[in-house]
């Protein structure tokens, strides 16, 4: 649908974990991780994979990934955006429309999920009731036929690993939250397989203990060396926990890349505006050439943007005296009244509207008197986050901007806001693709990024 | 802890609530707590005596089981509550005698037990069939099954006894048994069936990715998991069958004739053998009672989370 999200690009897969574990497949077994765990590691592959249902609604639209050896891939998106539906297709729980989805040297599109050889962390945890801790976590082995001994031996170490050695005979209903979470894990870990499909296992436990079990995923996968998909709609946990991040957006992948590059240099609109928070301020502007350089006009205000950001994006040199989507990271503004320079053509003018302290910084929300985009891709952003139509103030856009805490600023008072202008993100107002290199081209390898 | 809260919490409370507030609260309560009172010793008392009614024939029942036929001939069974000389275990022991009834005894069990194993095993395999394995017409046939709850057994009688009799089953326990079975099925898949499909997917799907072929799923989850609805089921089907009568009296012959049949065949026109069908009766009804009483916590479950889940 949208050139930016060319999908039939194939990433460059990770090499990072990859050369560390480098089995690609092969079934031979190698120590991996100072716990001694044995583990056959595969990359997965997803080539032209579609979800269609049979009512004609389709889930996940020509869908193409590698995941490397060891790797941890993060897919992420709003919620009806496919991504646990691809999950799901790795799994083998969920039928393949068309494509193919191989794990290791191995297409596994007919393979049952019993014999795919992969292991689910599921949302629910999906814990049985019945069992103790002990059983869950070896019931996979069992169901192996492994002498009950070695059963024994790798539940108590994986009960180890995860702190879970007390509790092995106590029922799940006994447990905590976080203590399920980590059965549901060990239940994982046990069978060692060639990959970790996690769908979204922190989002039943609370802020807190989600962050101290996001840093223990991250740990135990990077101990054992397990290529990873991890399916969440939690940008934090995304850009946390991913060596690459894939943006799903209604089945279609937006972009795959390193959490970095995904908010340095977004492919197009939607995954601008769905990685970072709060969320990239996204405007209706006009770019005029000025010498070297060009100015930015937003409604009636002028930003100057510098010569050296034309020559690192000569893409933009092709949208000289047309209309552009601009977009500013909240954190690329502060107030322009604190000591500093704040050169001509950095500021906008406008009036505090609300101003929300969080200690470490201010939120500082104003408007200025340019329209939003509108496009299909912020219409869903502004869906996903629950938010109003845009466009409703009439061509003003509401902006938020991370202020310093020793900023003055106050409700109802006239705010200057100086912009990191070297920081500027440019977006064809019509496809919606960033904007970066050569006029034409780049936009449409945007999926390459990584 | 509890204690200071307490004290902080009091003075806002008798400073800011008007005063009739804060006579009627405890007012209230005392009302309300005597009208609950009253209610509830009421309630209770009137269950209580609903109970004991209840009990009267059975106890009727008892009582005359262990009176001679004389004595039954001549008074009331409460007599003996004050003459309990009256008692005797003589009709027990006659009765164990006779080899009508301790056959027909034999016969109950060889068609109870049958019957209701089959039932649970096959409505336990196709409610999972039902409520988990994809298959065409999955719901079509389900949705036949439920059709069949309303076929009243009565108008299957008389084509089922033609039918038993081109196949020479006829009279004998098989065809009582089947006839149990087909009959029992479609509310044993129906109740079991809701029970499975209550059961989380993820669970299953769990257990898929743990290895599990579809039988050993069902084996190791969905039956320990639909125990409480399995068990009740065993109930019903086992109380259904053991007091069955009506089926008995259609298919089974004198020799295989079950315990129900034999007792009735003792009611006469004019009269009954009184001390044979109290002390029989009282020993059929004694079986169901020991299962109902073993089960009762997995019966009350199992209906419950058969029916709202």
């Amino acid at each position: 649908m949208w050139p930016t999200a060319q999908p039939r690009a194939r990433t460059a897969a990770a090499p990072r974990r990859g050369a560390r574990h480098g089995v690609r497949g092969t079934g031979s077994p190698m120590p991996s991780g100072e716990d001694g765990w044995w583990l056959i590691v595969a990359d997965v592959r997803l080539d032209g994979v579609y979800k269609i249902y049979p009512d004609g609604t389709s889930a996940v639209n020509d869908l193409n990934l590698e995941i490397a050896d060891g790797e941890f891939l993060v897919l992420v998106g709003p919620s009806g955006c496919g991504k646990t539906t691809a999950l799901r297709m790795i799994a083998g729980l969920e039928e393949i429309s068309k494509g193919t989805v191989a794990i290791g040297d191995r297409t596994v599109n007919r393979v049952p999920a019993r014999d795919r050889d992969v292991a689910m962390v599921f949302q629910s945890y999906a814990l049985y009731p019945h069992l103790t801790v002990e059983d869950n976590i070896g019931f996979g082995l069992q169901l192996r036929k492994m002498p009950k001994a070695q059963i024994a031996e790798r539940v108590a170490k994986a009960a180890a690993t995860l702190g879970l050695t007390d509790h092995l005979k106590r029922k799940p209903r006994n447990l905590s939250g976080g203590q399920r979470q980590r059965v549901a894990m060990g239940r994982a870990i046990v069978r060692e397989p060639q990959a970790f499909l996690m769908d979204e296992p922190l989002s039943n436990l609370d802020a807190k203990l989600r962050v101290q079990m996001r840093a223990e995923i991250s740990r135990l996968q990077r101990d054992l060396g397990v290529t990873t998909v991890y399916v969440t709609h939690d940008q934090v946990e995304a850009m946390t926990l991913g060596d690459r991040v894939a943006v799903m957006k209604k089945g279609v992948l937006q972009q795959v890349a390193p959490p970095q590059e995904l908010y340095e240099r977004p492919g197009n609109l939607f995954v601008a505006g769905f990685i970072g928070s709060p969320a990239m301020n996204l405007v209706q502007g006009r770019l005029e050439a000025d010498g070297d350089g060009a100015l930015l006009s937003l409604g009636d205000q002028r930003l100057a943007v510098p010569a050296a950001l034309l020559a690192e994006r000569p893409g933009l040199r092709g949208m000289l005296g047309r209309d552009v989507a601009v977009g500013v990271r909240p954190e690329d503004m502060d107030d322009a009244d604190l000591p500093g320079e704040a050169p001509e053509g950095t500021v906008l003018e406008s009036e505090t509207e609300l101003v929300e302290a969080l200690g470490s910084e201010l939120l500082v929300h104003f408007a200025i008197g340019a329209p939003p985009v509108v496009t299909e891709d912020t219409r869903e952003l502004a869906r996903d986050a629950g938010a109003d139509e845009i466009g409703a103030a009439g061509g003003r856009s509401p902006m938020i901007a991370k202020f310093s805490p020793r900023s003055q600023t106050g409700e109802g008072r006239p705010v200057r806001v100086r912009v990191d202008t070297a920081r500027l993100y440019f977006f064809d107002p019509e496809t919606g693709a960033g904007i970066w290199g050569e006029p034409g081209a780049e936009q449409r390898r945007e999926g390459s990024h990584g | 802890m509890s204690d200071d809260a307490a004290t902080t919490e009091a003075p806002p409370a008798a400073g800011g609530g008007p005063e009739p507030g804060a006579e009627g609260a405890p007012r209230r309560t005392v009302a309300a707590r005597l009208t609950g009172a009253l209610g509830s010793g009421l309630a209770q008392l009137l269950l209580v005596l609903i109970a004991l009614f209840w009990l009267v024939p059975t106890l009727g029942l008892f009582v005359s089981s262990l009176r001679t036929p004389a004595d039954n001939a001549s008074s009331g069974w409460w007599t003996a509550l004050l003459e309990p000389a009256q008692l005797t275990l003589e009709n027990y022991a006659r009765l164990l005698d006779n080899a009508v009834f301790t056959g027909s005894f034999l016969n109950t069990i060889l068609i109870t037990v049958p019957s209701t194993l089959l039932i649970v095993v096959i409505a336990a395999l196709a409610a999972y069939a039902f409520a988990w394995l994809e298959f065409p017409g999955r719901d079509w046939l389900f949705l036949g099954v439920v059709a069949l709850l309303v076929v009243p057994l009565q108008v299957a009688l008389v084509p089922i006894a033609q039918l038993y009799g081109g196949l020479g089953i006829y009279g004998s326990i098989a065809g009582v048994v089947l006839f149990h079975v087909g009959f029992g099925l479609p509310f044993a898949i129906f109740l079991l069936r809701n029970f499975f499909a209550a059961i989380p997917r993820d669970l299953l799907e769990a257990a898929r990715m743990d290895g599990g072929k579809e039988f050993t799923i069902f084996r190791r989850v969905i039956l320990p998991l639909g125990g409480p609805a399995i068990a009740s089921l065993t109930i019903f089907q086992f109380l259904w069958v053991w007091n069955d009568l009506l089926v008995a009296l259609v298919f089974a012959d004198a020799a295989n004739q079950p315990m129900t049949k034999a007792l009735q065949a003792e009611m006469r026109q004019f009269g009954a053998n009184i001390d044979i069908i109290s002390s029989g009766a009282f020993i059929s009804m004694l079986v169901p009672l020991v299962v109902f009483f073993a089960f009762q916590r997995y019966f009350v479950q199992g209906v419950m989370a058969g029916a709202v889940k």
